[in-house]
């Protein structure tokens, strides 16, 4: 019974906005092209998806392709900034001569938006996916970098003391105590560099690409079919929404220790 | 052969920021027998950590050697356990991971982790507890599982910074004389940092009084009390009025120093 209360709990705020989305849009405030109700979105998302009555056009059942060429470009950039962010943030944040020669440069790339790396990612990778999943690389990177050097900076000196109390080596203390100690801190970074991902996929399908969910977003934009608009928007909320699950789901595997000492340990 | 050799060590610390050198060890020499229980009694800041340290490896004297079996200290290693004030354990393992951590580095299986970290576990009275996480123990489980983990390395010496300081007063007399159990099993040599008297006289085959700050040995007292020791005894209560009173002085000598300066 809790249980069900529970998951109504989530869904009471996303079903106030869709009913009074709803009964704004027919009340006829707006001209109903520019704005929508839910119900014509879900019609035209499902035709999208399934392809019953072409209202979508050229785009009828072609959703999982859209779906599945913006999420192979969203996996490819992201598991290349998950891997070298985090071994990067190791070595910067354990290594003082790593620190001193890389951070520097680091910090100045970090506040180019990375959006403005697309002439340049079109001039060297061509329109293809390439760029866009440099664009992804670049939008995970840094959150995940910055949080990997942060965890391992903080990691508690007297750990260190303790391993090699025990004959821990360099290498042993980075993979037994650095790296088990920063992982919070790195699992908060890969949930940040998530979003991050699936912000760039979109920016650059609406420039660089031809396919996935930002391209037909672009595209139904300059049709006029604020419904297809609406229901890439929500498709790319929903997945980005359901690869943060699986990535909490992995974190929560993996900090089961911290279960009893933190407060995400409350009930619910 | 001693056990730990300490040769005329002196310890100075560069406060960079103040642009002053704190003296914190002054000459002091110390030759610890195998099999012994060295307590190193001494106020707050007099260099007892300081001392500990070196030994450990995680300091290196500005002046003088230590040596622990006969070869000279160049870093922390398995030679020697280490139970720290803090328990200081790994959070993500559980218990018997933390026990058998140096078998981890070793490269061991799992399961033969798990089968040598039993006996130790038995040892220290944590049967039932194997499998929980550091952050569901007590204060004195976890300190528990600090010595059990330091008893695996089976080392010939084992260095104490005061592990009982944060426990009350029940569970520290447990744990002391559970620790006396462990070292007349064991044949080991210990270095037993602490702040209080009682616990020295309790735990000690010598206690090492160090002045306030710079340390140096005051006076180091042999005692051959019997075991287990009674702390109402005549004998025991003439050591500890000695000791009080060699604190006492230096505390006067400290505080006519502060005043003529
Ligand atoms: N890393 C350090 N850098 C500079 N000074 C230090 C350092 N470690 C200790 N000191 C100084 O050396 C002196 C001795 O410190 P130490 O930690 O050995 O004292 P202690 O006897 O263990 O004290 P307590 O009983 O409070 O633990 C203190 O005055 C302290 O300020
Ligand atoms: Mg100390």
């Amino acid at each position: 019974m809790t249980a069900l209360s529970k998951s109504w709990e989530r869904a009471v705020v996303p079903l106030f906005i869709l009913v009074a989305w709803e009964i704004v849009s027919r009340s006829g405030l707006f001209p109903v092209a520019l704005l929508p109700p839910p119900s014509a979105v879900l019609h035209s998302w499902g035709d999208w998806v399934f392809g019953y009555d072409e209202t979508t056009q050229a785009n009828s059942g072609r959703w999982l392709a859209d779906a599945l060429s913006s999420a192979t470009r969203v996996a490819a950039g992201y598991a290349i900034a998950a891997v070298s962010g985090v071994l990067l943030g190791i070595a910067i944040g354990w290594w003082r001569w790593v620190e001193r020669t890389i951070e520097p440069t680091i910090q100045m790339l970090r506040p180019v938006p990375p959006v403005s790396w697309i002439p340049l990612a079109i001039i060297w990778f061509g329109i293809a996916n390439k760029p866009a999943i440099f664009l992804v690389f670049l939008g995970a990177f840094f959150p995940i970098l910055m949080n990997t050097i942060h965890g391992v900076k903080t990691a508690d000196r007297n750990l260190i003391r303790a391993a090699s109390m025990m004959g821990a080596t360099e290498q042993q203390l980075l993979r037994h105590v650095v790296f088990p100690a920063a992982l919070p801190s790195i699992f908060a970074g890969l949930r940040i560099g998530i979003g991050a991902a699936w912000m760039l996929t979109v920016t650059a399908e609406m420039v660089a690409v031809k396919s996935g969910l930002g391209y037909v977003l672009w595209d139904s934009y300059y049709f006029l079919r604020y419904d297809l608009v609406l229901a890439a928007m929500a498709s790319i909320g929903l997945l980005g929404f359901a690869t943060d699950g699986l990535i909490k789901l992995l974190m929560s595997a993996a900090l089961h220790w911290q279960r009893a000492s933190t407060l995400q340990s409350r009930e619910g | 052969m001693a056990a730990i050799e300490l040769k005329n060590i002196t310890k100075v610390y560069r406060d960079a920021k103040r642009k002053r050198d704190l003296l914190a060890i002054d000459d002091v020499s110390l030759s610890v027998g195998n099999n012994e229980f060295l307590c190193l009694l001494g106020s707050s800041g007099c260099g007892k950590s300081t001392l500990l340290n070196m030994i450990a490896g995680f300091e290196t004297p500005t002046k003088g050697s230590v040596t622990v079996g006969g070869k000279p200290v160049d870093g922390p290693g398995a030679d020697r356990g280490m139970v720290f004030q803090q328990a200081n354990l790994m959070p993500w393992l559980p218990v018997w991971e933390n026990v058998a951590f140096h078998l981890r580095l070793k490269g061991w299986r799992k399961a033969d982790r798990r089968a040598a970290a039993q006996e130790y576990i038995d040892m220290v009275g944590l049967q039932g507890f194997e499998n929980h996480f550091p952050a569901e123990l007590s204060g004195g489980m976890s300190q528990r599982v600090g010595i059990a983990r330091a008893l695996l390395l089976n080392p010939q010496v084992i260095l104490m910074d005061e592990p009982f300081a944060a426990l009350d007063a029940q569970t520290k007399m447990d744990m002391q004389e559970e620790l006396v159990a462990i070292w007349q099993k064991q044949r080991c040599t210990i270095v037993f940092v602490t702040h209080s008297v009682d616990e020295a006289l309790v735990l000690g085959t010598q206690v090492a009084v160090l002045t306030s700050r710079p340390g140096r040995v005051r006076e180091l007292i042999g005692l051959d009390l019997p075991r287990p020791r009674d702390i109402t005894s005549p004998r025991f209560n003439d050591h500890k009025r000695h000791i009080l009173n060699l604190i006492r002085e230096e505390g006067l000598q400290q505080r006519q120093q502060v005043a003529a300066a």
